[in-house]
C-alpha cells in the first residue's frame, strides 16, 4: 500500500472570506460572553479605573500646589491625560503571558493547534470582541470623570481619525509583544517574573505612570526607540497633545513598523516554540 | 494501488524529564545541576491503516497510546521514524491536514464553556471555512444521531459530562472529518451512554466512510466497534491483527461455565476452576482439550447449563502485557 492523500472532505468557503467570517463570529462570541458576566466585567473595568484615578488626582494636586502646572501640563490638561488614557487601556487589554503559561502548562493549546487556523486570530479576535462590551462600560465612567475633573480638550477631526487607527495600532503592538513573551513558556512554565519586568519597563517608558514629558530628557529619547511609547503615550497625545500632521502620520507610521517587528519576533519564537510543545495535561 | 490512511514506520518519542530527589537539599542542588532522565514514551512502533478501517489502540496507562494519538494528529512532533496520515507528515500540521482529521479525547473539553454549544458549533464552521448550508445539514444530522436537540442551546457549563462529551463530538465531527482518533471517548460515561456513543461511532464511520483509530479501556467499546487491535505496552508494539486473533494466538485456553443438577461439587479434575457463584462454576482448560472435557462433563455429570467460551478480552489483554512484563 501507498500513502496517497484522499480527497477533501468537505467544500470550503474562499479563504479571506472565511478569516473575515472568524473574526466576526469570534468577536461576536466575545461580546456574548462578556454579557454573560456583566457585573464581573463592570467590576473589572471599575478596578481598572482606579489605577488613572489615583495618578490623575495625584497629579492634579501636585499641579494645583505648584501654581497649576507641573511641567506645562495643566491640572484640566491631566485630566484628559487620564480619561483618554483609560480609553487606550481599555483598547489594549490583550492575551497575556500569563494566559500563555496556563496554556501551556495545562495542555489548554491542544484544541487550538488541532485547528486549521493559528492560535494568534483567537486571541486576536477575541480580545477585539471584547473591547465592545468593555468600551460601552467605559463611557459612563468616562462621564462620571469628565464631571469630577473638568479636562481641558481641543481636537481637530484628523486627530480623532488618527486616534481611531493608533488605539488598533497599541493593540497590536502589545498583542504580539506579550505574545512573544507568552511563548517563553515553552521553554520554562513560569514566565511571571519577566512578565513583571515588562510591564514595569511598560509602567516607565509607554506614558502608562506619567507623560513622558515629565520624565528628563535622554529618558524621552530611549522611550521613542522603544515599542512601549506607541501603545499608550502616543495614541493619548492624539487626542489631548498638539501634534502636527506630521507627528501623528510618523507616530502611525512607528506602530506599524513595531507591528512587524512584532509579528516577525513572534513567528521566528512560534517557530522554535511549537517543536517544544508536549501537550502536557489534555 | 490503494490508499493508507495512517502509516507509520518505526515511530518513536522520546521526552526529557526532569529528576530529584525529594527534599530542600536535593532542590538546591537541581539549581546548580539539573538531572534529567529520558522516558521512551512511543519506541519503535510500526503499523498501517487502511482507510475506512477502525482500529482499537490497546495498552495500560503509560504504555504510549495517547502520545502516538497526538503525534499521528500533529500536536507533538517525533523523535524519530516517520508518520504520514492522509499523505500528509502531521507534524507540519498543514491547513488541509487539519481540516481532515480529528481529535476526540474524553478528558478535554474545546467548547465556549459559558455559552450554549451552538455558538461553538458556529465557531467551528468559521475556522474549517464549511460552506452554510454543508454545515448546517452535517450539524442537524448529528444532532440527530446522537438526540442532542435540546442539549445544544443550554450553555455548556450547565451539562453533565455524558451531555457534553456528545455535544463535544459532534462539535469534533463538524468538518466531517477522514479520520478520526478519539481516545478515551467514553470515559466517566454511564453504560447506557457508552452503548450510545459506540453506536453513533459506528454510524458516523459508515455514512462517512472514515478512518477511526480508538483508545479505550473499556473493552465493550473495542469488541463492539474494532474487528483489528493493535496492542501496545511501554512504547513498542506487541500485537498487531483481528481481535479473535488476539485470543488465539495468546489465550491457549477456553472457559467452560456450568451449572450441575446436584450442586456444586469438586470439578478441579476437569480443568482450572477459576470463578464458582453458587451453583455456577467457571472452568478454564487447555483449548485442544476443550471437546473431550466437554464430553466427560456431559458423560458423567448431571448437567444443567454448559457454555463453552473464548475467554474475556480484558483477560486477554492482560495476559498479552503480562507475558510482555516476563519477556
Amino acid at each position: 500500500m501507498s500513502a496517497t492523500p484522499a480527497t477533501s472532505s468537505l467544500p470550503q468557503e474562499n479563504r479571506l472570506r472565511s478569516l473575515v467570517d472568524f473574526y466576526v463570529t469570534t468577536m461576536r462570541t466575545a461580546v456574548q460572553q462578556q454579557f454573560q458576566y456583566r457585573a464581573a466585567t463592570y467590576m473589572y473595568l471599575v478596578g481598572m479605573v482606579a489605577e488613572p484615578v489615583i495618578y490623575l488626582v495625584v497629579w492634579s494636586t501636585i499641579a494645583d500646589q505648584s501654581g497649576g502646572t507641573v511641567g506645562g501640563l495643566s491640572a484640566g490638561e491631566f485630566a484628559a491625560y487620564y480619561i483618554v488614557w483609560t480609553l487606550v487601556r481599555t483598547m489594549n487589554i490583550v492575551f497575556t503571558p500569563y494566559g500563555w503559561e496556563s496554556r501551556i502548562r495545562e495542555g489548554e493549546l491542544s484544541g487550538q493547534l488541532l485547528r486549521p487556523l493559528h492560535p494568534i486570530h483567537y486571541d486576536l479576535a477575541w480580545f477585539a470582541g471584547g473591547k465592545i462590551p468593555w468600551v460601552l462600560f467605559y463611557l459612563p465612567i468616562a462621564v462620571v470623570l469628565t464631571l469630577v475633573f473638568n479636562p481641558t480638550f481641543d481636537v481637530r477631526p484628523l486627530e480623532v481619525v488618527v486616534f481611531g487607527v493608533a488605539v488598533w495600532g497599541a493593540y497590536l503592538i502589545r498583542t504580539f509583544n506579550q505574545t512573544a513573551l507568552g511563548l517563553i513558556c515553552f521553554w520554562t512554565t513560569r514566565v511571571g517574573a519577566l512578565f513583571q519586568l515588562y510591564i514595569a519597563l511598560e509602567l516607565l517608558l509607554s506614558g502608562r505612570l506619567v507623560p513622558l514629558t515629565l520624565f528628563p530628557e535622554w529618558v524621552q529619547t530611549v522611550a521613542w526607540f522603544l515599542p512601549f511609547r506607541w501603545t499608550f503615550y502616543f495614541p493619548i497625545q492624539t487626542l489631548v497633545g498638539d501634534l502636527t500632521n506630521a507627528e501623528l502620520l510618523g507616530g502611525l507610521a512607528m506602530q506599524v513598523f513595531w507591528t512587524v517587528v512584532g509579528i516577525g519576533v513572534f513567528s521566528l519564537v512560534w517557530r522554535h516554540a511549537i517543536k517544544r510543545y508536549t501537550a502536557v495535561g489534555n | 494501488m490503494s490508499e493508507v490512511a495512517v502509516r507509520v514506520e518505526d515511530l518513536r518519542k522520546v521526552f526529557e524529564v526532569p529528576e530529584r530527589e525529594a527534599g530542600l537539599k536535593a532542590a538546591t542542588k537541581s539549581l546548580v545541576r539539573r538531572k534529567t532522565r529520558e522516558v521512551r514514551a512511543v519506541d519503535g512502533i510500526s503499523f498501517e491503516i487502511a482507510p475506512g478501517e477502525i482500529v482499537g489502540f490497546l495498552g495500560p496507562n503509560g504504555a504510549g497510546k495517547t502520545t502516538t494519538l497526538k503525534m499521528l494528529s500533529g500536536l507533538l512532533y517525533v523523535s524519530g521514524g516517520e508518520a504520514r496520515v492522509l499523505g500528509h507528515i502531521p507534524s507540519k500540521r498543514e491547513r488541509d491536514f487539519l481540516r481532515r482529521i480529528s481529535l476526540v479525547m474524553g478528558n478535554r473539553n474545546q467548547l465556549q464553556w459559558d455559552l450554549p454549544a451552538l455558538d461553538s458549533f458556529e465557531l467551528n464552521r468559521a475556522i474549517y471555512r464549511i460552506p452554510r448550508p454543508d454545515f448546517l445539514a452535517l450539524r442537524d444530522e448529528l444532532i440527530e444521531l446522537l438526540e442532542i436537540g435540546d442539549l445544544v442551546r443550554k450553555p455548556v457549563r450547565q451539562l453533565s459530562l455524558g451531555e457534553r462529551m456528545k455535544v463535544e463530538i459532534v462539535g469534533s465531527l463538524l468538518h466531517r472529518p477522514q479520520v478520526l482518533f478519539l481516545d478515551e471517548p467514553t470515559i466517566g460515561l454511564d453504560v447506557t451512554m457508552q452503548k450510545r456513543l459506540r453506536e453513533f461511532v459506528a454510524e458516523y464511520r459508515q455514512r462517512h466512510e472514515a478512518t477511526v483509530m480508538l483508545t479505550s479501556h473499556y473493552m465493550a467499546d473495542v469488541e463492539a466497534l474494532c474487528e483489528r487491535v493493535i496492542v501496545i505496552h511501554h512504547g513498542k508494539l506487541l500485537f498487531d491483527g483481528d481481535l479473535a486473533a488476539l485470543s488465539d494466538t495468546v489465550a491457549a485456553w477456553k472457559t467452560i461455565a456450568i451449572v450441575l443438577e446436584n450442586g456444586a461439587g469438586d470439578l478441579s479434575s476437569y480443568g482450572d476452576v477459576i470463578h464458582r457463584d453458587g451453583d455456577l462454576v467457571t472452568l478454564r482448560v487447555p483449548k485442544a482439550e476443550t471437546a473431550r472435557v466437554t464430553a466427560r462433563l456431559l458423560a458423567e455429570q448431571e448437567v444443567l447449563d454448559l457454555n463453552v467460551e473464548d475467554p474475556p478480552i480484558e483477560d486477554v489483554i492482560e495476559l498479552v502485557f503480562a507475558r510482555e512484563a516476563v519477556e
